[in-house]
C-alpha cells in the first residue's frame, strides 16, 4: 500500500521536478546526485581515494567552514536580541543569557565555534603547510588562505567586544593599543609625531571612533563583525573552494595521472 | 597550584588547552606520516591515486565529521555558559589586561620588544612571510604528501615559528603571566604586589659603553654599536651570499628570493635573539637587556 503510494508520488511532475534522477546505485546515478546538488557540485565527481583519508587532510579545512556557517546561523539569531549601543549592549546579553528560550545556547555556540574555528584554521594551515600544498599549482590559493586567517582572527576579534563586559572592553583595549605605535601613522609610533600625528587624529583613533574604546567603537565593531568581514571571507571563500577545484583537486603526489 | 587550575578550566582557556593538545597529537600524526613515506620509494599517498566516487565515499566522512563536530559543539555549549562579566568599566582596569587568547604570544613579545616592532611590525612580517611562502620556496619535492627529509629547511622553519614563537609564546602569556605581567611559575600563586626586582641595561651597556652622556645626550658610540649590531646581524646572511654567490643553488634561488629568504628568516631569529637578551642574562646574575639600539626616533 505505501510502497503503491510512493511509487504513484515518484510518477507525479512535483517529484520529477525536484528530483531528476532515480537513487538506484549505478555510476551514473552516483555522479548525478554530485553534479545535480548545488551543495554538493562543490565537489568534484571522483578523487583520488587518499583526499578521502582524513588522515591526509585531517578535515580541518571543512570543519573550519562548517563552523563558519554555524557561526552565520547562530550569529543571526543573535542579532534578533542584541542592540549596539553602550546603552543596551549589556543588557541585552544578560536579558539573552536568563530569560530567551536557548537563548545562552546561541550564545555559546556563537562563542565556542567562533574559539574553534580560530583553532581549526591554525591547524588546516598547518596540514597544508606539511603537505607541501602550497607548491605549484596552489601558490595563490595559499595567498587566499592567509587572507581568511586574517580574517578570522578579525572576526573573531571584533566580535570579542560586542558583550561589552569588562573582558570585552579590555581585551579590546590591549588590542587596539597596538595601533597608537604604527609607524609613521600612529601617534606614539616612531615618525608619528613628526608627522604631527595626536591620540585624537592617527590610526587608532579611525579605528575607535574615539580616543578610547567607547560607544562608537562598539558600533564600529558591530558592523565590522555582522555586514563588512562575514561579507569579505565568503567573497575569499567563494575563490578559496573555486581554486582548490581549478587547480586540479586536493594535491596529492605527481604519480603522472590527472587529477581531474 | 590551584591558581593554575582555576586558570587552565576557565572557560575562554578551553581553546588554549584544545590548542596544545591537537597541536601535539597533529605533529605526531605528520612526523609517523612521514617517517614512514621518507624510508620508502613511494609515499603511501601516491598508492591511494586510484578514483573513487566522491557520493558516497567522501559525502559520507564530511558527513560523519559534521554530526561529530555538531555534537561536540552542543555539549560544550551546553555544559559551559560563555563568560559575561561585570558591565564595560573605564574606571577599573583589571590586572592583568589580556588580549584574546590567541594574540596573547603578540602580547607576550611586548615583554622583549616596544610595541610598534611586537604590535605592528611583527605581525605584518607574518603575515607577509606566510604569503611569500609558496613564491620564495622553489623545492619541486614534496608536494602533496608528507615527507620530512626532501624539505628539512623548510618544515624545521616553518614548525619552529608556529610551535615555538606562536603556540609556546601563547600558552607561556596565558598561563605563566599574571599581575604586572610577571612570570609565575605554575605552582606559584599570583601576587599582585610582587614587583619585579630586576633593572634593565642596554646591550652596548654589558660591555661598558653607556647609552647616555652625563648630560642625558644620546652617546653617539653607543649610537653606532647598535647600529652594527642590528645592521650586522641582517648583513650576515647577505654576506655569506657575495662569497657563495656563484654557487649552483644560489643561482637557482635567484637574487630577490634570496635575499627575501634572508631577511624573513633573520628576522624571525632576531626575535629569539632578543627573547635571550632578555631571559638569559638574569639566569647568569646578569641584568636584563632593554634595547639593543636606542635612536632619537625608535629603539629596538
Ligand atoms: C576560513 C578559512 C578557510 C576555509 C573555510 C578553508 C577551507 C578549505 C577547504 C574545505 C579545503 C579543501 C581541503 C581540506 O579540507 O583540507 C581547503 C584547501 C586548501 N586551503 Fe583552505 N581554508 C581556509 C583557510 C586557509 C588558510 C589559512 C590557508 C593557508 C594559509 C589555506 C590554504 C589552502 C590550500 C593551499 C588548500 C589546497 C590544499 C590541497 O589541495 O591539499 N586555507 N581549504
Amino acid at each position: 500500500m505505501l510502497t503503491q503510494l510512493r511509487d504513484q508520488f515518484r510518477k507525479t511532475d512535483v517529484y520529477k521536478s525536484i528530483f531528476r534522477h532515480s537513487y538506484q546505485d549505478t555510476q551514473r546515478n552516483r555522479a548525478l546526485q554530485i553534479v545535480d546538488n548545488v551543495f554538493l557540485h562543490l565537489h568534484p565527481v571522483r578523487v583520488p581515494r587518499h583526499a578521502t583519508n582524513l588522515g591526509y587532510t585531517w578535515g580541518m579545512g571543512g570543519i573550519t567552514f562548517l563552523l563558519f556557517i554555524v557561526l552565520t546561523i547562530t550569529g543571526v539569531i543573535l542579532m534578533f536580541y542584541y542592540r549596539p549601543t553602550a546603552q543596551y549592549a549589556y543588557e541585552d546579553m544578560k536579558y539573552l543569557m536568563n530569560d530567551v528560550p536557548f537563548g545562552p545556547l546561541m550564545r555559546n555556540m556563537h562563542r565556542w565555534a567562533a574559539h574553534a574555528m580560530v583553532l581549526t584554521v591554525m591547524l588546516h594551515m598547518f596540514r597544508v603547510f606539511l603537505t607541501g600544498s602550497y607548491k605549484p599549482p596552489r601558490q595563490f590559493n595559499w595567498v587566499v588562505g592567509v587572507l581568511l586567517l586574517v580574517l578570522t582572527l578579525l572576526l573573531s576579534f571584533s566580535g570579542y567586544l560586542l558583550p561589552w563586559d569588562q573582558l570585552a572592553i579590555w581585551a579590546v583595549t590591549v588590542g587596539t593599543n597596538m595601533a597608537r605605535a604604527t609607524p609613521l601613522l600612529g601617534h606614539e609610533g616612531p615618525f608619528g609625531p613628526e608627522l604631527g600625528l595626536r591620540p585624537d587624529n592617527d590610526v587608532r583613533f579611525v579605528l575607535l571612533g574615539g580616543t578610547e574604546v567607547g560607544p562608537p567603537t562598539l558600533l564600529r565593531f558591530y558592523v565590522g563583525h555582522c555586514i563588512f568581514l562575514p561579507l569579505i571571507a565568503v567573497i575569499f571563500m567563494v575563490v578559496h573552494f573555486w581554486r582548490v577545484r581549478k587547480d586540479g583537486g586536493i594535491s596529492g603526489p605527481d604519480t603522472g595521472k590527472k587529477n581531474f | 597550584m590551584e591558581q593554575f587550575l582555576e586558570i587552565i578550566t576557565k572557560p575562554d582557556n578551553i581553546p588554549i588547552v584544545a590548542l596544545l593538545v591537537s597541536v601535539i597529537f597533529f605533529s605526531w600524526l605528520a612526523w609517523t606520516k612521514a617517517a614512514k613515506n621518507d624510508l620508502q620509494d613511494t609515499p603511501d599517498e601516491a598508492k591511494m591515486d586510484d578514483k573513487v566516487q566522491v557520493w558516497p565515499y567522501l559525502v559520507r566522512v564530511e558527513f560523519l565529521m559534521s554530526i561529530a563536530v555538531m555534537a561536540v559543539l552542543v555539549l560544550w555549549s551546553v555544559f559551559l555558559d560563555a563568560p559575561l562579566e561585570e558591565p564595560a568599566n573605564r574606571a577599573l582596569t583589571p590586572n592583568p589586561s589580556k588580549a584574546p587568547w590567541y594574540f596573547l604570544g603578540l602580547q607576550e613579545l611586548l615583554v622583549y620588544f616596544d610595541p610598534w616592532i611586537a604590535g605592528v611590525v611583527l605581525p605584518t612580517l607574518i603575515i607577509v612571510g606566510l604569503m611569500a611562502i609558496p613564491y620564495i620556496d622553489i623545492n619541486e619535492k614534496g608536494n602533496g604528501y608528507y615527507t620530512f627529509k626532501e624539505r628539512k629547511f623548510a618544515i624545521l622553519t616553518f614548525s619552529f615559528g608556529f610551535l615555538i614563537l606562536w603556540v609556546a609564546l601563547i600558552v607561556l602569556g596565558t598561563f605563566m603571566r599574571g599581575p604586572g605581567w610577571n612570570f609565575f611559575w605554575p605552582w606559584e600563586k599570583w601576587d599582585p604586589h610582587y614587583v619585579g626586582v630586576l633593572t634593565n641595561v642596554d646591550f652596548s651597556e654589558m660591555f661598558g659603553i653607556a647609552t647616555r652622556l652625563p648630560d642625558n645626550s644620546l652617546n653617539p658610540v653607543a649610537f653606532i654599536f647598535g647600529a652594527l649590531c642590528v645592521i650586522g646581524l641582517y648583513s650576515i646572511i647577505p654576506a655569506y651570499w657575495m662569497m657563495k654567490k656563484n654557487s649552483e643553488f644560489i643561482k637557482k634561488l635567484g637574487l630577490v628570493r634570496y635575499h627575501t629568504i634572508a631577511f624573513l628568516f633573520v628576522s624571525m631569529i632576531g626575535v629569539v635573539i632578543k627573547i635571550l637578551l632578555r631571559l638569559g642574562p638574569p639566569v647568569l646574575g646578569l641584568n636584563p637587556v632593554k634595547y639593543v639600539w636606542v635612536t632619537p626616533w625608535f629603539n629596538i
